[in-house]
């Protein structure tokens, strides 16, 4: 026996190198997961011999003879750990990925442990949550309903609870090996230059090497340049990339894909790989990749087959548009701000990486399981690149392990749809944590150059950006978060005078692609900083000034068209209410703390609030579609079929509360299936925070349906008037006869027909959502240590169909952006190769790092979402750093203009105020 | 991770049995989180059966394979001398790792300070009181260093290819010690941005031990109030800081993504100053003013 795993001895010896975390997934125990591989996230927490260790860090062979005990070995038969009662009863998870983990830590904690989770909880990242779900789980604290049937307003646990909670929900890769018999395994030789071009792959020793099956280099991609960016229209991106191409534009590029038996002979056949390359000049910079002469990333592609606004001069897309007359705007104003600011590249930092596992199925269609928001695209994507039809290929994501938009693109599907077709043989492509922080995708880096006016009595006179995107080497999403983040930041304010000069451009750097946020993040850190600075300059409170300046229901949303897009309207409006809401807290909290004699933090500290607020379409423009199917099965529950991927998001949930609201029934007899290019005609996926606006509009109009028909064979079956009838939890009560809605299935099985109903929407019109951040901080002029004294975010949501989900969406997007305010920087050298590699150069928020934040709803009905809701995924994010950076502007003065805001630039920019 | 190239693990803690391609496996929480592409084999020195820690009148051994949770047990052990103020930097310095506790159970001593990170805490805490470490060479030779001397430089030790790092004694003298701790980090239990140990002898010499914020272990050594000479002497603030300008050059400040490298710089004034005062009972001097 090698070793005991949950109380069943294991025979099969490990190998030398081996670490346990990937000897208990070949032993089958899928619950323990990959986070980072290099112990810093703790998602393969398990315990040897009773005591908790990072899985990923422990040499198999040192746990022989030992007992392992895996998540899925923490139950005893069917009953939970109380751990695991507890993360269910706070739902102490959103994607779950890191949720084992936790689990396996927490279960080990003394009451002592459990008094300071920041120390005892710092190993456990998680990405989705912000913690305070977690926090109320370890400590036991419930957030259930009390008894609902999980209609719209109700706090509902999410379907998957128990299956995270367990081990047993299954992402990409915990599949069953009997579905990939013979599974071969990929791994991807990168470039180590920032810009070459491929003069010779030799292949030959790696072929020979035992285990290795197959080498593809650029010779064997497909001719099609396609964008890896997923949207509905995929002419959104311009076609820029390949499968391999002959050229490399930057450090950690694809070169050549080697396919083997296992991982480590793929490794071995990687390394025994042999590339010359020409070296060509390269171009890291965007201010350098506008100046004539600098080298062409894409110089190469023809503009108008590829949608490349000027190649020759690496400008992917740009706008420049003027309302009114910004000149005169600022000639009349009495305060005129300008300044440049700027955003770094972040990493969304999904526990789960980008991986695929793909195979021909029986009829010999290519089926593809992966971590995608958008699996419909895909296959479309798919389908474009190797030429088939959209009947040979299928996508399907398992429950995803964290999105953040990162999964918007396709960059594991394509090149192991490549190797599946030419070997016709299941193959997986697993991204380490490195290769998703150097060669994935990032946010877009924004340099903007601002100005803005107002007049003493509060009236912005003029808003002006010039707006620098960099989008890396490859232009996915490059046009498309220009676009969007010039939108809302500049319309949310009425203006007369607005200019814009946006360019987005190429250099030789790991691409961006879609984010959170999607470009808002970006600018609202721009904008909200500068009517800060023009109410400070006024000398008037900084939210009267937005009250005086910001839309109002009916204001046209104007940004760089003189006309409103026509398909956006106020379905409701909340603005006035978040920024009220901010407000009062903000007092309330800076008398909780004179009231506790906690004002006073000693010479050295310097206190402050500071707030911003940010809008958002409630979905994207040019079309989101969704299809939904619902049908009533014969036990007399319902079988929802939806085609949005579930990665915390949620939705899952909010699909059986919409259904299970028109259908007057129970939101658990509401089954949901989702995510999957055979369950329904099309999905365009879950971006854009349309998870609920969207597709949940569609399973509603399936449900409102199929509620029509329910009471029609019902009242049929009773010989009841249909008006007399009424659905109620599990039948339909026909005039005071409860006929059971498992005898309304035989009736119309009877009747030869199944009750079946399909939704529709196409994404249009569009309403806007809101949010308000507030901070209140103290900052030690000495250190430069930033305290968060008070966080507050209020959000218009609309009708919010599921609170505590809501406000776990809301605090997640506070850590996250809090991430990207204080600490997260995606570094690229002089080299072009990105430095921050692993999670110990690239630090993300963990429970020590995130403060608890109030969060508080508009009370708002939206004309135009589901049942009165709004999105509410993306947005929380995109007023934080901006709120923090004029907190720490009104404790101390200074104005910081760069993110990210770390203890040492804060210190710095404080000396160098002094000097 | 998994170490796709390693043929072998061995159970040994004997310098003669290395060779080109192997390395040293105690926790393995450094080689396993790093991954390589190159090593061979693992040689297993846990299986050596060392005592973690053994404490005598002379002070305190530390085995290179204590772990980190041994370690931070040894301050609730009975019968430790009620002297031996200094062990109060035990759980300071543990709970500087930006690693958990759970990392703790399988992480050593050794492994730390072999590693040489500029924040290795473990590094800090046996600078700080004057360890000497014991490194087994082949041929069965063994030497004694510093361990302010072992680390010298950023992920850089004096260790030759295959020697092994036995154990750490720390002096019961240094043991005796009051001392003051500072540290900072960018964020909430971070990674150390800057780590200073001040510690003020039972012969009344204070010991300022730098880590974290400079690439290697810095120590500023005063002489009691009774020393003789130019410089000798306990400083005063501005004595301290010309010593720390002397001992300190610029370029020696670390600089990666924990901290820029004027901030670390500034910061070791500041709590330099902070823990002369401490310790010192002197007033402390506004460094933001003087730096």
């Amino acid at each position: 026996m090698a070793m005991g795993i949950n109380g069943t001895p294991h025979a099969n010896e490990p190998r030398p190198g081996q670490c346990l975390r990937t000897y208990l997934r070949e032993e089958g125990m899928l619950g323990v997961k990959k986070g980072c591989d290099g112990g810093d996230c703790g998602a393969c927490t398990v315990h040897v011999d009773g005591v908790p260790v990072h899985s990923c860090l422990y040499p198999a062979v040192r746990a022989a003879g030992k007992n392992v005990t895996t998540v899925e070995g923490l139950a005893s038969g069917g009953t939970l750990h109380p751990m695991q009662e507890q993360f269910l009863a706070a739902q102490g998870f959103q994607c779950g990925f890191c949720t084992a983990g936790m689990l396996m830590t927490a279960a080990t904690f003394d009451d002592a442990q459990k008094e300071n989770l920041p120390r005892n909880l710092k190993g456990n990242l998680c990405r989705c949550t912000g913690y305070r779900a977690i926090g109320d789980a370890v400590l036991g604290v419930s957030t259930e309903d009390a008894d609902s049937c999980g209609h719209v307003g109700a706090s509902q646990g999410a379907p998957a609870g128990r299956a995270v909670v367990t081990g047993t929900a299954r992402y990409t890769l915990d599949v069953d090996p009997a579905d990939y018999p013979g599974l071969l395994h990929m791994k991807l030789l990168r470039s180590p230059h920032a810009h070459a071009r491929i003069t010779s792959i030799d292949t030959a020793a790696a072929l020979r090497l035992p285990g290795v099956r197959a080498v593809f280099t650029h010779q064997d991609s497909p001719k099609q340049l396609f964008s890896t960016a997923q949207h509905e229209l995929f002419t959104d991106d311009p076609d820029d990339t390949l499968v391999l191409d002959s050229v490399v534009r930057h450090v950690g590029q694809r070169v050549a894909a080697v396919v083997a038996d296992s991982v480590q002979e793929a490794e071995a056949g990687v390394r025994a790989l042999v590339v010359s390359y020409e070296v060509l000049p390269a171009v890291l910079d965007p201010e350098n990749a506008l100046l004539p002469g600098a080298p062409a990333v894409h110089g190469d592609k023809d503009a108008a087959a590829s949608r490349i606004g000027d190649p020759a001069h690496n400008i992917v897309a740009e706008l420049h548009t003027e309302l009114g007359d910004v000149a005169a705007g600022l000639a009349l104003a009495d305060v005129v701000h300008q300044e440049t600011y700027s955003t770094q590249r972040v990493q969304h930092t999904a526990l789960e990486t980008h991986a695929a596992i793909g195979r021909l199925d029986g009829e010999g269609r290519l089926d593809m399981r992966s971590s995608t928001q958008t699996p419909f695209l895909t296959r479309r994507a798919l389908c474009r690149v190797f030429g088939l039809p959209e009947d040979a290929v299928r996508v399907v994501a398992g429950r995803v392990g964290g999105g953040f938009g990162g999964k918007q693109e396709m960059l594991t599907e394509d090149i192991v749809a490549l190797a599946v077709l030419a070997l016709r043989r299941p193959v997986q492509l697993e991204y380490t944590r490195t290769e998703q922080l150097t060669a994935s995708t990032t946010r877009h880096p924004f340099t903007i150059r601002l100005s803005a006016g107002a007049r003493r009595d509060g009236t912005l006179t003029a808003l002006a950006v010039d707006v620098l995107v960099n989008t890396g080497a490859y232009g996915n999403h490059a046009p498309g978060v220009m676009f969007h983040g010039c939108g809302e930041s500049l319309a949310v304010y009425q203006c007369a005078n607005k200019k814009v000069d946006a360019r987005s451009v190429y250099t030789n750097t790991v691409p961006a692609g879609a984010f959170r946020g999607y470009g808002l993040s970006q600018m609202f850190f721009a904008v909200e900083s500068a009517m800060d600075e023009l109410a400070a300059g006024l000398g008037m409170d900084p939210m009267e000034f937005r009250r005086r300046n910001m839309v109002r229901s009916g204001d046209p949303m104007l940004s760089t068209s003189p006309e409103p897009e026509e398909d956006v309207h106020y379905g409701s409006y909340g603005l006035d209410q978040c920024v009220d809401l901010v407000d009062d807290a903000l007092r309330r909290g800076a008398e909780r703390y004179r009231e506790a004699g906690l004002a006073e933090l000693g010479p050295d500290w310097a206190v402050g609030t500071g707030t911003a607020l940010s809008m958002i379409d409630t979905v994207p423009p040019r079309g989101h579609f969704a299809h939904s199917v619902l049908e009533l099965l014969a036990d007399g529950t319902f079988k929802s079929s939806v085609g949005t991927a579930e990665f915390g998001n949620g939705t899952t949930t909010v699909h059986a509360q919409l259904a299970a609201t028109a259908l007057n029934s129970r939101a658990e007899f509401v089954a949901v299936a989702q995510s999957d290019t055979s369950l329904t005609e099309h999905d365009t996926g879950a971006f854009g925070s349309t998870g609920t606006v969207v597709a949940g509009k569609a399973t509603l109009l399936a449900a409102q349906d199929l509620a029509g028909e329910l009471l029609k064979v019902a009242a049929d079956g009773a010989g009841a008037d249909v008006a007399a009838c009424r659905l109620v939890p599990g039948a339909v009560d026909c005039a005071g006869t409860l006929l059971p809605l498992a005898r309304v299935y035989e009736l119309a099985a009877l009747a030869g027909r199944t009750l079946r109903a399909e939704g529709r929407w196409g994404g249009t019109p569009r309403s806007v959502a809101f949010n308000v951040h507030g901070f209140r901080v103290a900052v030690n002029r000495g250190t430069g240590e930033l305290r968060i004294l008070q966080s507050v975010q209020a959000a218009d949501a609309g009708v919010v169909v599921n609170p505590r989900q809501c406000r776990g969406q809301i605090e997640g997007g506070i850590a996250q952006a809090l991430g990207a305010a204080l600490y997260e920087e995606v570094l690229v050298g002089d080299d072009g190769a990105v430095t921050t590699d692993i999670l110990r150069q690239y630090h993300i928020p963990t429970f020590a790092d995130v403060p608890r934040s109030e969060v508080y709803f508009a009370a708002t009905h939206d004309s135009l979402g589901p049942l009165g809701a709004k999105s509410m995924s993306e947005s929380p994010f995109n007023p934080v750093a901006p709120a923090l950076a004029n907190a720490i502007r009104n404790a101390t003065g200074v104005r910081f203009t760069r993110l990210p805001l770390a203890r040492d630039v804060i210190y710095l920019g404080l000396k160098a105020a002094r000097a | 991770m998994d170490m796709n190239t390693i043929e072998a693990v061995v159970p040994t803690a004997d310098p003669s049995a290395w060779r080109p391609g192997d390395a040293w496996l105690a926790g393995g929480t450094v080689l396993f989180s790093y991954g390589s592409t190159t090593l061979r084999r693992l040689l297993d020195v846990t299986t050596a059966g060392w005592p973690a820690i053994q404490v005598d009148d002379g002070g305190i051994e530390l085995a290179a394979t204590c772990t980190i949770a041994e370690l931070y047990a040894l301050p609730d052990r009975p019968g430790l001398p009620p002297a031996w103020t200094a062990l109060e930097l035990v759980r300071l310095c543990c709970d500087s790792f930006v690693a958990s506790f759970k990392i703790w159970n399988a992480s050593t001593v050794g492994g730390n300070i072999a590693t040489a990170l500029p924040a290795g805490p473990m590094t800090s805490l046996c600078a700080s009181l004057d360890g000497v470490a014991t490194v087994l060479g082949p041929g069965g030779g063994s030497r004694q260093v510093p361990v302010a001397g072992l680390v010298v430089g950023d992920a850089r030790t004096s260790l030759a290819p295959g020697e092994l790092l036995r154990s750490i004694h720390l002096p019961a003298a240094a043991l005796a010690s009051r001392v003051a701790f500072r540290r900072l980090s960018l964020s909430n239990l971070g990674r150390s941005g800057v780590l200073l140990i001040g510690r003020l002898a039972p012969d009344g010499g204070l010991v300022l031990t730098v880590t974290a914020a400079t690439k290697r272990p810095v120590q500023l050594r005063f002489a009691g109030s009774g020393a003789a000479g130019p410089g000798a002497g306990l400083p005063d603030a501005a004595g301290l800081r010309r010593a720390l300008d002397a001992a300190i050059p610029a370029e020696l400040y670390h600089d990666d993504i924990h901290g820029l490298p004027q901030w670390r710089r500034d910061m070791t004034y500041r709590l330099a100053e902070e823990i002369r005062a401490e310790l010192l009972g002197a007033p402390a001097h506004d460094v933001s003013k003087g730096a």
